[in-house]
């Protein structure tokens, strides 16, 4: 069993980071949260419903980063958020786009494909894919990895910026300085439970 | 940032939509499928003993030999590409149905296989020197029935086989026992029809592919969504 009684909730607004040494389970513990993983007990709740209902709808409500940038290679990054865009049902899908583009200060890439991007731009273009849809729970897995610090202090900018209307963000990360800066609590996972935690 | 989620059917079509452009302008699976239908043909073609077998005797069965095996090139891509960077995630957490999933891959390889066959039909012609006249419409219902079947089945294994070792190996092993009933029904008609019968003296088969097409589209819609439930 790699997760074992762990239990915590988020606030409205609240940022939290998860933090511990390799295969602990973080990253298990991210998938179970934005519900691509059935846990073998226990559930997640979002808004006291279960992440994983039979309605699709459920899940308009959750953005992820993961390790993986979740975009297609034959697509130009506009194409890859417009695609993005419509599955999530918004108005004007190209703008949003752009819009999110944007924000991770991308939009002059909007053209190109994601294979011509580095690894700290590709980590910018899978932010804007998590941010499009305006989720109300942001999981960000490693979100600083590639990000210079010009890149860091944006997104940090962009989550603290959010945070007013309510945005629920779980970091899993490493880099405790960057998280330490947003997180409001830091829990510590060890043995696969929350071993501490620390405002 | 008022947003109004698609339904099933909508959001298939963006899927669909999303995998036909990409295909399109990555061409390597196309133009392999077509390639790969080009040769197959050719090696039917210069196989035959024109002495001891008519080419009208042979093409029906070379020509969906063809189709299937150009089927399972690009059904192997089906899924691969949502591998590459995680994609697959992506579209697991969009706020659709998997029916969606399924029936936006299954539209996307539908068009792909037609558009493969539409290209080896002709070659079909040429290499075979069979004449279509008055046969066409006929193929092309028998085409678009067989085809939807197999596709349905191709796209549930494809989605199955993808994440596993030799996936290659896997699909056409898996896939092909389901593809003999709708490619021999679509053989026989198309023999039927190269010869100059009338289209409704092969309804037993057409029925056949009908009744296939239904259940395996049902099946799969019923059994996609659990593929996907970790």
């Amino acid at each position: 069993m790699v997760l074992d009684g762990v239990s915590f909730s988020l606030e409205e607004g609240e940022t939290i980071a998860v933090t511990g040494p390799n295969g602990i389970g973080k990253t298990t513990l991210l998938r179970i949260l934005a519900g691509l993983l059935r846990p073998s007990a226990g559930e997640v709740l979002l808004d006291g419903l279960p992440v994983r209902t039979a309605d699709p709808r459920s899940r308009a409500a959750i953005g992820l980063l993961s390790h993986r940038a979740m975009l297609y290679d034959d697509l130009t990054l506009q194409e890859n958020l417009e695609f993005v865009a419509r599955l999530y049902g918004l108005p004007n899908a190209r703008q949003a786009a752009r819009d999110a583009l944007d924000q991770v200060e991308l939009l002059a890439r909007a053209g190109d494909s994601p294979r011509t991007l580095s690894r700290g731009l590709i980590q910018r273009a899978a932010l804007a894919r998590a941010l499009l849809h305006a989720p109300r729970l942001l999981l960000l897995d490693e979100p600083f990895t590639g990000l210079d610090s010009a890149a860091a202090s944006r997104l940090k900018s962009l989550l603290a910026a959010r945070r007013p209307a309510g945005l629920g963000t779980i970091i899993v990360t490493h880099q405790m300085h960057e998280a330490r800066d947003i997180a409001s609590r830091v829990l510590a996972l060890q043995g696969g439970a929350i071993g501490s935690t620390a405002a | 940032m008022k947003a109004s989620l698609p339904g099933t059917i909508a959001a298939a079509l963006i899927i669909a939509g999303k995998d036909l452009r990409s295909e399109l302008r990555r061409r390597t699976a196309l133009v392999s499928a077509v390639v790969f239908a080009a040769l197959i043909l050719v090696i039917f073609n210069f196989a035959r003993d024109p002495t001891s077998l008519r080419a009208e005797q042979l093409a029906p069965s070379a020509f969906w030999i063809t189709c299937a095996f150009a089927a399972v090139t690009a059904l192997s891509r089906a899924f691969a590409v949502e591998l590459e960077h995680g994609a697959l995630d992506g579209l697991l957490l969009a706020p659709v149905p998997r029916e969606a999933l399924f029936l936006g891959k299954f539209l996307g390889n539908l068009v792909f296989v037609l558009l493969v066959e539409s290209v080896a039909l002709p070659l079909f012609v040429l290499f075979f020197n069979v004449s279509l006249k008055g046969a066409l419409p006929g193929i092309t219902l028998v085409a678009l029935l067989a085809t939807v079947g197999f596709v349905a089945v191709g796209t549930v294994f494809s989605a199955l086989t993808a994440r596993v070792r030799f996936n290659e190996l896997m699909l056409p092993v898996l896939l092909l026992p389901f593809m003999l009933p709708p490619l021999a029904g679509a053989a026989q008609v198309t023999a039927a029809l190269l010869n100059g019968r009338p289209l409704l003296e092969s309804a037993g088969w057409l029925r056949l592919l009908l009744v296939y097409d239904i259940t395996f589209v049902t099946l799969s819609l019923l059994v996609f969504p659990a593929l996907f439930d970790e």
